[in-house]
């Protein structure tokens, strides 16, 4: 139901050392960019926030270049950017396609990386590609700079391990060895939030993470373990089952998301294993 | 003279310049001098009493209007008047309002708090332990005991289906305006403008002339804008009168979903008899309607989806039995296919059941038992030459090649499925003789204008009344004018529901235009009024001669014609994630004879694409009695991604009652997706009774 928008305060910084600043004295006031997810929360009267910090004419925040195989994209990076990056579409495609999921044109003009990671929702669609890719999470607060690894980032159901006055400014990417895989399997074929989404590197030493299945996007490292050491497929399916925890909500079941979540990792171990066409053909 | 006709081609809308130029205004595009703001208190609780009611406003700023503000009846006049406009103590649902507070800022309004302290009481969600049933119904025809007798097979079947929201684009919105002598003028976006007047009478106390109803542009309704629109405008109503203020009230999305009419959920079961070769001997159906917390229209949903339960088929011994029953959620109601699609679901899943048990053709079932002209419904109602049921079979399984796809899809992850279907033109039963609706013509010096109180929603009602006009009057398209639907104006044509305004208004209008054209005889409408002065014609219905209905005995002629289609669907399931993905969808619809072609596609594509989101999509997540999906984020329906390219043939069969030949067309399109797609599941290898078919209950039941 409509509620007042009213009293709320919008701080809008001009570089990012202002934007640091801010943000030391005025750790309440949520940092907001593309606003996607805010507006959102702000109609249905659930967004507590009653301060904004404006990031979205930070320029500094924004662009994609890579360096040694590491592929850096500012917080401010839209979807829009991501799919029409050459940098991205060479490196990780499974970040192209993931962008590609996330609601319609309007909104990946306007939504961004940064916000996606700071939403912290278990459903973004990038996280999972983020976490099987290593990424790390670059970090500034005007006591200085701090690099997270993207895996250590969340610490609960949408809480992270960035401090109060800290900001998103970057994602450091690197290129995977091993072929990418994504999937997201939404509420419908477009304009859908995922009802359970993975993404993954194939080869040898198999890299897998979901989303929805659990309080933030999980990594299966022995999962992953039983399929580099020569598990079989079942045996990965049925060790996956213990480092998820799906639960009943308005989007799904657990027991589908147990069943699909399976299933999924039998697709991408089929595109992407040593049995696979690909592995076959001797690529 | 002379002229190519407007009936049969696809003139421009009437209302189509406006709403793509954007100078066509919607009820939230409207604003008067003074006016305020309105907003709707509603009920946290499914089930209790209200104990305590503290408005913590300042009372010199707001106006607070609860049920002591009623000047008349505390009652939305429908049919049985047990819904309350404000709650006065009792509440039977989450979201039933309470108060209505205004005020002339909307965000001091929003920010505005009430307390309010409750009695919970038990609620009951299930709609076959309900102590309250609104309306129970009998049809008989034969004794089902010796249609059993002479079967070689029985086949039982229990079929669900549950809410459906409209989701018109534009939500519910009115403005109240005080007309200055202690009446009200009330804009709405809604379907039926004389239900309004009439509701507002009742609860303000007033008599006709001092309630005055304008339909404003209205972005869609499906039936969620026909009893509805009465609850809200008699909020603004109160309100305006309160305040000596215009009020505007328009609901969010979220309200809109949360607190206003779905599709009634039901449970049917089937028991049918039938020979070895497929001839159906007894039809036995129990039929239950979730009403939600009032009775609203379920008594006539329940109606309407009773004589279609046993589906377009002959049988000699058929008992259908049902009931509409109360549950502590949001009252049910009109949703276009009303009632219909429910029962016609069940049916047409059991034709296929029937079928497997058999060992026979589903089509073959289907042409075996099909209706005929001169074949008599379970009501007693002898078909005449309108009756296409076989037609549209024929031709659906034809362009689909429905037989050898359906071998060569087995065992494929692939299904095709089909589903035949009619439905009722018109109001049930003697419906039409009590609403004894009136339409007006007036002529003008180009042409004529139309009064009528039928309104356009989207489905191109202006359109296709100015089409019949101007061929029958003679003159050109574009001097047919179409005046608002404004009670203060317009004669009561009646609501615009049931499939019923080309056939029944259409056909007024067209013996309005052959009573002016003949008055005019050889003069021009300009010669004439120059001569004459104004020439004014109004036509009120005049039930067909052969057709009869008895309300106590529920026999005779149910409606005075059916429009008949047959859906074929093909399905791919989807091995990994049970996504039942529709791959390619033709529809089959004979309507008498298309008005305008381009509008009556876009009613059946429309049509099919929301029973396919109902089949497989939408699903309203009710937890405690409240709708927790109450937003497009997660109540979920169908992108052009999700719906196949559909494929529509609209067959010719004139009715010569039909007005330029032609019958309903609005509500049909809905009654076949689902079967059909559910019946494509089947045959693709999953046995689900069930819609929607979510991935997660095709997965559970394959997994069974």
């Amino acid at each position: 139901m409509p509620v007042t928008i009213r009293h709320r305060a919008l701080l809008s910084p001009r570089s990012l050392k202002d934007a640091l600043r801010l943000r030391h004295e005025e750790p309440d006031a949520m940092p907001l960019a593309g606003c996607t997810d805010i507006y959102v929360a702000l109609n249905f009267g659930t967004l507590p926030a009653r301060g904004f910090l404006n990031l979205w004419t930070l320029d500094a925040l924004r662009g994609i270049d890579v360096l040694d195989g590491v592929v850096r994209i500012g917080a401010l990076t839209t979807y829009t950017a991501l799919i029409q990056s050459p940098i991205v579409a060479r490196h990780l495609p499974m970040l192209v396609a993931a962008s590609r999921e996330v609601g319609g044109p309007q909104i990946q003009h306007r939504g961004t990386i940064g916000g996606n990671v700071a939403n912290a929702s278990p459903a973004g669609d990038t996280l999972p590609v983020l976490a099987v890719a290593q990424a790390v999470v670059e970090l500034h607060s005007v006591r200085g700079l701090r690099l997270v690894p993207f895996t250590d980032f969340y610490t609960g159901y949408r809480t992270s391990a960035a401090a109060p006055d800290e900001l998103i400014v970057a994602l450091h990417v690197p290129t995977p060895q091993g072929r990418q895989w994504f999937r997201k399997v939404g509420t419908r074929a477009a304009q859908a939030i995922s009802k359970i989404v993975i993404a993954g590197v194939g080869g040898r030493q198999p890299r897998i993470a979901f989303g929805s299945v659990a309080p933030t996007v999980v990594r299966l490292p022995q999962t992953e373990r039983v399929l580099a050491s020569g598990g079989t497929i079942l045996e990965a399916q049925q060790q996956m089952q213990s480092e998820i925890s799906p639960i009943d909500d308005v989007r799904s079941t657990a027991a589908y998301r147990r069943q699909v979540a399976a299933n999924l990792l039998d697709e991408f171990w089929r595109a992407t294993g040593p049995g696979s066409a690909r592995a076959a053909r001797g690529r | 003279m002379g002229r190519r006709g407007a009936v049969g081609s696809n003139v421009l809308r009437k209302d189509g310049a406006g709403k793509v130029n954007g100078r066509a205004l919607y009820l939230d595009d409207l604003s008067f001098p003074g006016m305020l703001h309105a907003r709707t208190i509603r009920s946290t609780i499914p089930a209790g009493t209200i104990t305590r009611v503290t408005p913590r406003v300042a009372t010199r700023e707001f106006i607070v209007v609860d049920h002591r503000d009623i000047p008349g009846r505390n009652v939305v006049a429908l049919i049985d008047d047990d819904q309350p406009c404000l709650a006065e103590k009792r509440i039977r649902h989450v979201a039933e309002p309470i108060l209505v507070l205004a005020h002339e800022d909307r965000e001091t309004l929003l920010g505005a708090t009430v307390d309010i302290e409750y009695r919970q009481t038990t609620p009951n969600y299930d709609p076959l332990r309900s102590d309250v049933t609104f309306k129970q119904i009998a049809i008989d025809k034969g004794h089902v005991a010796d249609g059993f007798a002479r079967a070689d097979l029985i086949v039982d079947g229990e079929y669900r289906t549950r809410h459906q929201e409209q989701l018109y684009i534009e939500p519910n919105g009115v403005i109240a305006v005080p007309d200055g002598h202690g009446g009200v003028i009330v804009y709405g976006s809604l379907q039926c403008p004389y239900y309004v007047h009439r509701a507002l009478k009742v609860l303000l106390g007033l008599p006709d002339e001092r309630v005055r109803v304008i339909q404003t542009e209205t972005g869609g309704g499906f039936g969620g804008k026909e009893e509805y629109p009465s609850m809200i405008a008699g909020h603004a109503a109160l309100a305006a009168i309160k305040s000596g203020r215009p009020v505007k009230l328009v609901y969010d999305r979220v309200e809109d979903m949360l607190a206003t009419t779905k599709r009634h959920p039901s449970i049917v079961r089937h028991r049918t008899g039938v020979t070895k070769d497929g001839r159906l001997t007894a039809i036995e159906i129990d039929a239950t309607f979730d009403g939600g917390a009032y009775a609203t229209l379920s008594a006539v949903v329940l109606s309407r989806g009773l004589i279609h339960a046993s589906g377009p088929y002959r049988c000699d011994h058929v008992k259908i039995r049902g009931r509409a029953t109360m549950t502590n959620t949001p009252p049910n109601g009109a949703f276009r296919g009303f009632g219909a699609p429910q029962t016609q679901f069940a049916a047409e899943v059991h034709m296929d059941r029937i079928a497997d048990a058999l060992g026979i053709d589903p089509v073959r079932l289907r042409e075996l038992n099909a209706f005929r002209p001169g074949d008599i419904t379970a009501t007693g109602q002898t078909l005449g030459k309108d009756c296409s049921a076989l037609t549209v079979l024929r031709e659906a399984v034809k362009r689909t090649d429905f037989r050898k796809r359906r071998k060569a899809l087995k065992g494929t992850g692939r299904g095709i499925g089909l589903a035949l279907f009619f439905h009722g033109s018109g109001f049930t039963g003697s419906g039409e003789v009590k609403l004894a609706s009136r339409a007006t013509l007036q002529l003008t010096e180009r042409g004529a204008r139309i009064l009528v109180g039928s309104t356009e929603i989207g489905q191109g009602t202006r359109t296709m009344l100015a089409q019949i006009v101007a061929d029958t009057l003679g003159v050109s398209y574009d001097a047919v004018d179409v005046n608002d639907a404004d009670t203060g104006v317009v004669p009561d044509s009646g609501p615009t529901v049931a499939s019923r305004t080309c056939l029944i208004v259409g056909r007024l209008l067209q013996r309005a235009a052959a009573e002016m054209r003949e008055r005019l005889g050889d003069l021009s409408p300009s010669q004439y009024l120059k001569k004459h002065g104004p020439l004014v014609v109004t036509t009120q219905y005049e039930k067909p001669e052969k057709v009869s209905w008895d309300d106590t005995t529920y026999r005779g002629d149910a409606y005075e014609s059916y429009g008949w289609g047959c859906d074929v669907a093909e399905v791919q399931i989807d091995p990994v994630t049970s996504q039942a993905i529709p791959v390619a969808f033709t529809t089959v619809h004979e309507i008498g004879r298309a008005i305008h072609p381009g509008l009556a596609r876009g009613q059946i594509e429309g049509g099919s694409a929301q029973g396919i989101g109902w089949a497989l999509l939408e699903e309203v997540v009710i937890r405690d009695g409240r709708m927790v999906n109450s937003s497009l984020t997660n109540y979920i329906i169908p992108t052009t991604l999700d719906t196949p390219p559909i494929e529509v043939q609209i067959v010719d069969n004139p009715y010569p009652q039909g007005p330029f030949g032609a019958k309903g067309v609005g509500e049909m399109p809905i009654d076949g997706p689902a079967p059909a797609i559910i019946n494509a599941i089947r045959h693709a290898g999953v046995d689900i009774r069930e819609i929607p078919a979510s991935p997660e209950r095709i997965q559970a039941c394959a997994s069974r």
